[in-house]
Protein backbone atom coordinates (compact mmCIF):
# COMPACT_ATOMS: atom_id res chain seq x y z
CA UNK A 1 0.00 0.00 0.00
CA UNK A 2 1.23 3.49 -0.89
CA UNK A 3 0.55 6.33 1.55
CA UNK A 4 -0.35 9.79 0.27
CA UNK A 5 1.80 12.69 1.39
CA UNK A 6 0.34 15.48 3.56
CA UNK A 7 0.57 17.90 0.64
CA UNK A 8 -1.47 15.58 -1.58
CA UNK A 9 -3.98 14.99 1.19
CA UNK A 10 -4.41 18.73 1.72
CA UNK A 11 -4.82 19.25 -2.01
CA UNK A 12 -7.51 16.55 -2.16
CA UNK A 13 -9.25 18.05 0.87
CA UNK A 14 -9.32 21.48 -0.84
CA UNK A 15 -10.74 20.01 -4.05
CA UNK A 16 -13.47 18.26 -2.09
CA UNK A 17 -14.32 21.47 -0.21
CA UNK A 18 -14.32 23.71 -3.28
CA UNK A 19 -17.77 24.11 -4.79
CA UNK A 20 -18.53 22.32 -8.05
CA UNK A 21 -19.44 25.18 -10.37
CA UNK A 22 -19.46 23.07 -13.55
CA UNK A 23 -23.16 23.60 -14.25
CA UNK A 24 -22.96 27.36 -13.72
CA UNK A 25 -21.50 30.25 -15.67
CA UNK A 26 -18.89 30.77 -12.93
CA UNK A 27 -15.29 29.59 -12.63
CA UNK A 28 -13.85 29.05 -9.18
CA UNK A 29 -10.91 31.34 -8.31
CA UNK A 30 -10.33 31.11 -4.56
CA UNK A 31 -11.98 31.03 -1.17
CA UNK A 32 -12.54 34.45 0.43
CA UNK A 33 -14.01 33.54 3.78
CA UNK A 34 -16.14 31.16 5.76
CA UNK A 35 -19.04 31.83 8.11
CA UNK A 36 -21.47 29.80 10.19
CA UNK A 37 -23.86 28.97 7.38
CA UNK A 38 -21.88 29.50 4.21
CA UNK A 39 -18.57 30.12 2.56
CA UNK A 40 -17.76 32.98 0.23
CA UNK A 41 -15.67 32.32 -2.88
CA UNK A 42 -14.18 34.51 -5.51
CA UNK A 43 -15.37 33.37 -8.93
CA UNK A 44 -15.29 34.60 -12.48
CA UNK A 45 -18.51 35.18 -14.37
CA UNK A 46 -17.58 33.78 -17.80
CA UNK A 47 -20.52 35.41 -19.60
CA UNK A 48 -19.96 38.92 -18.34
CA UNK A 49 -16.22 38.48 -17.87
CA UNK A 50 -16.10 39.88 -14.36
CA UNK A 51 -15.23 38.73 -10.87
CA UNK A 52 -18.04 38.05 -8.43
CA UNK A 53 -18.30 36.88 -4.84
CA UNK A 54 -20.23 33.62 -4.53
CA UNK A 55 -21.84 32.72 -1.26
CA UNK A 56 -22.48 28.99 -1.05
CA UNK A 57 -24.45 27.17 1.61
CA UNK A 58 -21.82 25.12 3.31
CA UNK A 59 -23.19 22.96 6.06
CA UNK A 60 -23.04 19.14 6.11
CA UNK A 61 -26.78 18.69 6.63
CA UNK A 62 -28.60 20.86 4.14
CA UNK A 63 -32.26 21.01 4.99
CA UNK A 64 -35.07 22.67 3.06
CA UNK A 65 -35.23 25.31 5.79
CA UNK A 66 -31.56 26.19 5.28
CA UNK A 67 -32.11 26.39 1.53
CA UNK A 68 -35.08 28.71 2.09
CA UNK A 69 -33.02 30.86 4.44
CA UNK A 70 -30.27 31.19 1.87
CA UNK A 71 -32.73 32.20 -0.85
CA UNK A 72 -34.38 34.56 1.58
CA UNK A 73 -31.01 36.20 2.34
CA UNK A 74 -30.41 36.72 -1.39
CA UNK A 75 -33.93 38.11 -1.80
CA UNK A 76 -33.45 40.51 1.10
CA UNK A 77 -30.23 41.92 -0.37
CA UNK A 78 -31.70 42.01 -3.89
CA UNK A 79 -34.66 43.98 -2.54
CA UNK A 80 -32.40 46.61 -1.04
CA UNK A 81 -31.06 48.55 -3.99
CA UNK A 82 -28.82 51.13 -2.38
CA UNK A 83 -25.22 52.23 -3.09
CA UNK A 84 -24.32 51.22 0.48
CA UNK A 85 -25.66 47.67 0.22
CA UNK A 86 -23.76 45.04 -1.78
CA UNK A 87 -25.90 44.05 -4.81
CA UNK A 88 -26.90 40.47 -5.64
CA UNK A 89 -26.53 39.51 -9.31
CA UNK A 90 -27.74 35.94 -9.43
CA UNK A 91 -29.04 32.99 -7.41
CA UNK A 92 -28.86 29.29 -8.29
CA UNK A 93 -28.29 25.68 -7.26
CA UNK A 94 -25.06 23.67 -7.54
CA UNK A 95 -25.09 20.09 -8.91
CA UNK A 96 -24.88 18.79 -5.32
CA UNK A 97 -28.06 20.67 -4.40
CA UNK A 98 -26.42 23.49 -2.50
CA UNK A 99 -27.88 26.98 -2.98
CA UNK A 100 -25.56 29.82 -3.97
CA UNK A 101 -25.91 33.45 -4.84
CA UNK A 102 -23.55 35.75 -6.70
CA UNK A 103 -22.93 39.28 -5.51
CA UNK A 104 -20.62 42.14 -6.34
CA UNK A 105 -17.00 41.43 -5.49
CA UNK A 106 -15.89 44.41 -3.41
CA UNK A 107 -12.22 45.29 -3.68
CA UNK A 108 -11.06 47.20 -0.66
CA UNK A 109 -10.70 46.96 3.09
CA UNK A 110 -12.93 45.90 5.92
CA UNK A 111 -13.84 48.79 8.23
CA UNK A 112 -11.64 47.39 11.01
CA UNK A 113 -8.66 47.23 8.62
CA UNK A 114 -9.46 50.71 7.26
CA UNK A 115 -9.55 52.16 10.79
CA UNK A 116 -6.09 50.82 11.58
CA UNK A 117 -4.58 52.33 8.42
CA UNK A 118 -4.39 55.87 9.78
CA UNK A 119 -7.66 57.31 8.49
CA UNK A 120 -8.47 60.62 10.19
CA UNK A 121 -11.32 60.80 12.68
CA UNK A 122 -13.39 62.93 10.29
CA UNK A 123 -12.88 60.38 7.49
CA UNK A 124 -13.94 57.57 9.80
CA UNK A 125 -17.02 59.52 10.86
CA UNK A 126 -17.97 60.18 7.22
CA UNK A 127 -17.69 56.47 6.47
CA UNK A 128 -19.73 55.72 9.57
CA UNK A 129 -22.40 58.17 8.42
CA UNK A 130 -22.57 56.30 5.10
CA UNK A 131 -23.09 53.04 7.03
CA UNK A 132 -25.92 54.69 9.02
CA UNK A 133 -27.55 55.85 5.78
CA UNK A 134 -27.41 52.34 4.26
CA UNK A 135 -28.85 50.82 7.46
CA UNK A 136 -31.54 53.53 7.59
CA UNK A 137 -32.49 52.61 4.01
CA UNK A 138 -32.82 48.94 5.01
CA UNK A 139 -34.93 49.92 8.03
CA UNK A 140 -37.19 52.00 5.81
CA UNK A 141 -37.74 48.83 3.75
CA UNK A 142 -38.50 46.74 6.82
CA UNK A 143 -35.12 44.97 7.19
CA UNK A 144 -33.12 44.85 10.42
CA UNK A 145 -29.52 43.66 9.92
CA UNK A 146 -28.92 42.27 13.46
CA UNK A 147 -25.20 41.64 12.94
CA UNK A 148 -23.60 45.02 12.25
CA UNK A 149 -19.89 45.05 13.07
CA UNK A 150 -16.73 46.45 11.43
CA UNK A 151 -16.02 43.03 9.84
CA UNK A 152 -19.33 43.25 7.94
CA UNK A 153 -18.59 46.66 6.46
CA UNK A 154 -16.35 47.13 3.42
CA UNK A 155 -14.66 50.29 2.25
CA UNK A 156 -14.18 50.04 -1.51
CA UNK A 157 -11.10 51.22 -3.34
CA UNK A 158 -12.91 54.45 -4.32
CA UNK A 159 -14.04 55.11 -0.76
CA UNK A 160 -17.52 53.63 -1.23
CA UNK A 161 -19.05 52.02 1.85
CA UNK A 162 -20.89 48.69 1.60
CA UNK A 163 -22.75 46.81 4.30
CA UNK A 164 -22.42 43.03 3.90
CA UNK A 165 -23.70 39.80 5.41
CA UNK A 166 -27.46 40.11 5.74
CA UNK A 167 -27.67 36.41 6.61
CA UNK A 168 -29.35 36.91 9.99
CA UNK A 169 -31.45 39.91 8.98
CA UNK A 170 -34.95 40.15 10.34
CA UNK A 171 -37.72 41.37 8.09
CA UNK A 172 -40.80 43.22 9.15
CA UNK A 173 -44.23 43.18 7.53
CA UNK A 174 -43.57 46.18 5.26
CA UNK A 175 -40.59 44.37 3.68
CA UNK A 176 -42.85 41.68 2.28
CA UNK A 177 -45.22 44.30 0.93
CA UNK A 178 -42.50 46.41 -0.67
CA UNK A 179 -40.08 43.75 -1.94
CA UNK A 180 -41.72 40.42 -2.69
CA UNK A 181 -43.93 40.46 -5.74
CA UNK A 182 -45.72 37.40 -4.44
CA UNK A 183 -45.71 37.21 -0.63
CA UNK A 184 -46.47 33.46 -0.77
CA UNK A 185 -43.00 32.88 -2.17
CA UNK A 186 -41.36 34.40 0.88
CA UNK A 187 -39.56 31.96 3.06
CA UNK A 188 -40.06 31.61 6.76
CA UNK A 189 -38.17 34.30 8.60
CA UNK A 190 -39.08 33.16 12.04
CA UNK A 191 -36.33 32.93 14.62
CA UNK A 192 -37.36 31.24 17.80
CA UNK A 193 -37.53 33.38 20.94
CA UNK A 194 -34.46 32.69 23.09
CA UNK A 195 -32.14 32.33 20.10
CA UNK A 196 -29.15 34.64 20.40
CA UNK A 197 -28.26 36.23 17.06
CA UNK A 198 -25.40 38.64 16.44
CA UNK A 199 -21.84 39.20 17.60
CA UNK A 200 -21.21 39.55 21.33
CA UNK A 201 -19.41 42.91 21.43
CA UNK A 202 -21.81 44.52 18.97
CA UNK A 203 -25.21 43.12 19.92
CA UNK A 204 -27.86 45.00 21.87
CA UNK A 205 -28.87 43.78 25.36
CA UNK A 206 -32.25 42.61 24.04
CA UNK A 207 -30.48 40.52 21.36
CA UNK A 208 -28.09 39.11 23.95
CA UNK A 209 -31.07 38.06 26.08
CA UNK A 210 -32.58 36.33 23.05
CA UNK A 211 -35.69 38.54 23.14
CA UNK A 212 -36.32 38.21 19.41
CA UNK A 213 -39.71 39.97 19.56
CA UNK A 214 -38.12 43.03 21.20
CA UNK A 215 -35.48 43.41 18.48
CA UNK A 216 -36.31 46.32 16.22
CA UNK A 217 -34.44 49.11 14.39
CA UNK A 218 -33.01 50.33 17.68
CA UNK A 219 -31.07 47.06 18.06
CA UNK A 220 -29.18 48.06 14.89
CA UNK A 221 -28.77 51.56 16.36
CA UNK A 222 -27.04 49.92 19.35
CA UNK A 223 -24.73 47.95 17.02
CA UNK A 224 -24.00 51.15 15.08
CA UNK A 225 -23.08 52.78 18.40
CA UNK A 226 -20.68 49.90 19.09
CA UNK A 227 -19.15 50.33 15.62
CA UNK A 228 -18.78 54.06 16.34
CA UNK A 229 -17.11 53.26 19.66
CA UNK A 230 -14.65 51.06 17.76
CA UNK A 231 -13.92 53.90 15.33
CA UNK A 232 -13.43 56.61 17.97
CA UNK A 233 -10.00 57.12 19.42
CA UNK A 234 -9.32 58.04 23.03
CA UNK A 235 -8.93 61.65 21.92
CA UNK A 236 -12.52 61.85 20.67
CA UNK A 237 -14.52 64.87 21.82
CA UNK A 238 -17.08 64.66 24.60
CA UNK A 239 -19.81 65.19 22.00
CA UNK A 240 -18.61 62.18 19.97
CA UNK A 241 -18.46 60.00 23.07
CA UNK A 242 -21.96 61.18 24.08
CA UNK A 243 -23.34 60.13 20.68
CA UNK A 244 -21.80 56.73 21.25
CA UNK A 245 -23.30 56.42 24.73
CA UNK A 246 -26.76 57.49 23.54
CA UNK A 247 -26.70 54.98 20.67
CA UNK A 248 -25.57 52.24 23.06
CA UNK A 249 -28.03 52.96 25.86
CA UNK A 250 -29.29 49.81 27.60
CA UNK A 251 -32.91 50.75 27.10
CA UNK A 252 -34.02 50.99 23.45
CA UNK A 253 -36.20 53.97 24.39
CA UNK A 254 -33.10 55.94 25.47
CA UNK A 255 -31.31 55.34 22.15
CA UNK A 256 -31.70 57.28 18.92
CA UNK A 257 -35.07 56.33 17.52
CA UNK A 258 -33.55 55.56 14.11
CA UNK A 259 -30.30 55.24 12.21
CA UNK A 260 -31.29 58.44 10.38
CA UNK A 261 -31.31 60.34 13.70
CA UNK A 262 -27.91 58.92 14.57
CA UNK A 263 -26.58 59.86 11.12
CA UNK A 264 -27.95 63.40 11.53
CA UNK A 265 -26.14 63.80 14.87
CA UNK A 266 -22.89 62.59 13.27
CA UNK A 267 -23.47 65.17 10.52
CA UNK A 268 -23.86 67.90 13.15
CA UNK A 269 -20.65 66.71 14.83
CA UNK A 270 -18.79 66.90 11.51
CA UNK A 271 -20.17 70.39 10.84
CA UNK A 272 -19.14 71.56 14.34
CA UNK A 273 -22.81 72.11 15.25
CA UNK A 274 -24.29 71.23 18.66
CA UNK A 275 -25.30 67.54 18.84
CA UNK A 276 -28.52 66.20 20.36
CA UNK A 277 -26.67 63.76 22.61
CA UNK A 278 -24.59 66.31 24.48
CA UNK A 279 -25.45 69.57 26.24
CA UNK A 280 -22.36 71.73 26.16
CA UNK A 281 -21.48 74.56 28.57
CA UNK A 282 -20.70 78.15 27.54
CA UNK A 283 -16.94 77.54 27.28
CA UNK A 284 -17.45 74.49 25.08
CA UNK A 285 -19.85 76.47 22.88
CA UNK A 286 -17.27 79.25 22.48
CA UNK A 287 -14.48 76.76 21.85
CA UNK A 288 -16.56 74.97 19.18
CA UNK A 289 -17.49 78.29 17.53
CA UNK A 290 -13.85 79.43 17.51
CA UNK A 291 -12.76 76.07 16.10
CA UNK A 292 -15.36 76.31 13.36
CA UNK A 293 -14.59 79.94 12.49
CA UNK A 294 -10.84 79.85 12.99
CA UNK A 295 -10.00 82.07 10.02
CA UNK A 296 -12.55 84.76 10.88
CA UNK A 297 -11.29 84.81 14.49
CA UNK A 298 -7.71 85.14 13.21
CA UNK A 299 -8.73 88.04 10.96
CA UNK A 300 -10.46 89.87 13.82
CA UNK A 301 -7.43 89.23 16.07
CA UNK A 302 -5.16 90.60 13.33
CA UNK A 303 -7.40 93.67 13.12
CA UNK A 304 -7.28 94.24 16.89
CA UNK A 305 -3.48 93.76 16.94
CA UNK A 306 -3.15 96.27 14.13
CA UNK A 307 -5.34 98.70 16.11
CA UNK A 308 -3.19 98.30 19.22
CA UNK A 309 -0.06 98.76 17.11
CA UNK A 310 -1.50 101.98 15.59
CA UNK A 311 -2.45 103.35 19.02
CA UNK A 312 1.06 102.85 20.36
CA UNK A 313 2.80 104.21 17.25
CA UNK A 314 0.59 107.33 17.18
CA UNK A 315 1.48 108.03 20.84
CA UNK A 316 5.21 107.71 20.39
CA UNK B 1 -29.23 85.17 7.40
CA UNK B 2 -28.74 86.87 4.04
CA UNK B 3 -25.30 87.99 2.88
CA UNK B 4 -26.18 91.73 2.75
CA UNK B 5 -27.57 91.49 6.31
CA UNK B 6 -24.35 89.86 7.53
CA UNK B 7 -22.44 92.63 5.75
CA UNK B 8 -24.55 95.36 7.42
CA UNK B 9 -24.24 93.86 10.93
CA UNK B 10 -20.52 93.11 10.73
CA UNK B 11 -19.78 96.42 8.95
CA UNK B 12 -21.69 98.38 11.62
CA UNK B 13 -20.04 96.56 14.57
CA UNK B 14 -16.50 96.76 13.18
CA UNK B 15 -17.11 100.36 12.00
CA UNK B 16 -18.24 101.37 15.51
CA UNK B 17 -15.19 99.67 17.08
CA UNK B 18 -13.03 101.37 14.47
CA UNK B 19 -14.51 104.76 15.44
CA UNK B 20 -14.21 104.09 19.18
CA UNK B 21 -10.45 103.61 18.86
CA UNK B 22 -10.23 107.36 18.13
CA UNK B 23 -10.54 107.73 21.92
CA UNK B 24 -6.85 106.76 22.13
CA UNK B 25 -5.93 109.78 20.00
CA UNK B 26 -6.22 112.74 22.43
CA UNK B 27 -6.34 115.34 19.63
CA UNK B 28 -9.66 114.04 18.29
CA UNK B 29 -11.15 112.71 21.53
CA UNK B 30 -13.67 115.55 21.81
CA UNK B 31 -15.03 114.63 18.37
CA UNK B 32 -15.48 110.97 19.32
CA UNK B 33 -19.30 110.91 18.90
CA UNK B 34 -19.15 112.19 15.35
CA UNK B 35 -16.28 109.86 14.49
CA UNK B 36 -18.12 106.80 15.84
CA UNK B 37 -21.33 107.69 13.96
CA UNK B 38 -19.44 108.43 10.76
CA UNK B 39 -17.37 105.26 11.04
CA UNK B 40 -20.48 103.15 11.72
CA UNK B 41 -22.28 104.60 8.68
CA UNK B 42 -19.17 103.95 6.61
CA UNK B 43 -19.13 100.34 7.87
CA UNK B 44 -22.83 99.89 7.01
CA UNK B 45 -22.35 101.27 3.49
CA UNK B 46 -19.32 99.01 2.95
CA UNK B 47 -21.26 96.04 4.40
CA UNK B 48 -24.22 96.56 2.04
CA UNK B 49 -21.95 96.88 -1.01
CA UNK B 50 -19.84 93.85 -0.07
CA UNK B 51 -22.93 91.81 0.91
CA UNK B 52 -24.65 92.40 -2.44
CA UNK B 53 -21.37 91.68 -4.24
CA UNK B 54 -21.12 88.35 -2.38
CA UNK B 55 -24.63 87.53 -3.49
CA UNK B 56 -23.62 87.99 -7.15
CA UNK B 57 -20.10 86.55 -7.11
CA UNK B 58 -19.31 83.40 -5.18
CA UNK B 59 -15.53 83.51 -4.82
CA UNK B 60 -13.66 83.86 -1.54
CA UNK B 61 -10.50 85.54 -2.97
CA UNK B 62 -12.51 87.96 -5.14
CA UNK B 63 -14.84 88.72 -2.22
CA UNK B 64 -11.88 89.48 0.06
CA UNK B 65 -10.25 91.65 -2.63
CA UNK B 66 -13.49 93.53 -3.32
CA UNK B 67 -14.07 94.06 0.43
CA UNK B 68 -10.54 95.41 0.90
CA UNK B 69 -10.91 97.83 -2.03
CA UNK B 70 -14.32 99.09 -0.85
CA UNK B 71 -12.96 99.51 2.70
CA UNK B 72 -9.95 101.46 1.44
CA UNK B 73 -12.00 103.61 -0.96
CA UNK B 74 -14.50 104.59 1.73
CA UNK B 75 -11.73 105.38 4.22
CA UNK B 76 -9.78 107.51 1.73
CA UNK B 77 -12.11 110.60 1.61
CA UNK B 78 -12.29 110.59 5.43
CA UNK B 79 -8.50 110.58 5.62
CA UNK B 80 -8.51 113.35 3.00
CA UNK B 81 -10.94 115.42 5.15
CA UNK B 82 -8.77 114.90 8.22
CA UNK B 83 -5.77 115.98 6.20
CA UNK B 84 -3.60 113.71 8.30
CA UNK B 85 -3.61 110.15 9.73
CA UNK B 86 -3.84 108.57 6.23
CA UNK B 87 -2.23 105.35 7.41
CA UNK B 88 -4.24 105.20 10.66
CA UNK B 89 -7.55 105.62 8.81
CA UNK B 90 -7.04 103.75 5.52
CA UNK B 91 -5.35 100.63 6.91
CA UNK B 92 -8.09 99.79 9.48
CA UNK B 93 -10.79 100.63 6.91
CA UNK B 94 -9.17 98.21 4.46
CA UNK B 95 -8.95 95.47 7.08
CA UNK B 96 -12.58 95.96 8.09
CA UNK B 97 -13.56 95.61 4.41
CA UNK B 98 -11.42 92.48 4.14
CA UNK B 99 -13.10 90.88 7.17
CA UNK B 100 -16.59 91.76 5.91
CA UNK B 101 -15.62 90.46 2.45
CA UNK B 102 -14.51 87.15 3.95
CA UNK B 103 -17.54 86.80 6.23
CA UNK B 104 -20.10 87.52 3.49
CA UNK B 105 -18.52 84.94 1.18
CA UNK B 106 -18.17 82.31 3.87
CA UNK B 107 -21.44 82.77 5.76
CA UNK B 108 -24.99 83.73 4.95
CA UNK B 109 -27.38 82.39 2.36
CA UNK B 110 -28.06 83.49 -1.17
CA UNK B 111 -31.69 83.62 -2.34
CA UNK B 112 -32.74 80.37 -4.05
CA UNK B 113 -32.65 80.54 -7.82
CA UNK B 114 -35.88 79.46 -9.48
CA UNK B 115 -35.71 76.81 -12.19
CA UNK B 116 -37.32 77.92 -15.39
Amino acid sequence: MKWLSDDKLNRLRTIVNDPDLSSTKYTFVKELGRGGMGAVYLAEDRELNRLVALKVLNTPDITDDLRRRMIREAQIIAGLEHPGIVPVHDVGTLPDGRIFYAMKYVRGLRLDEYATQGASLNDRLRKFQAVCDAVAFAHAHGVIHRDLKPQNIMIGSFGEVLVLDWGVAKTRQNFHQSVYKNPCQSASNQTLDGTVIGTRDYMSPEQARGEIDQVDERADVFSLGAVLKFLLSDKATKAAKAICLKAMADSPDSRYASATELSADIGRLLDAEPVLAYRENVFEKISRWVGKNRFLVLLILAYLLMRIFLIFTSRS
Amino acid sequence: MSKPLIGVILGAVLGAIDGLTAWFTPEVRNELGGIVIGSTIKGIIAGIAIGFFARKFKSLPIGILFGSIVGALLAFPIALMQGDYYFQIILPGTLVGLIVGFATQKYGTSPATANS
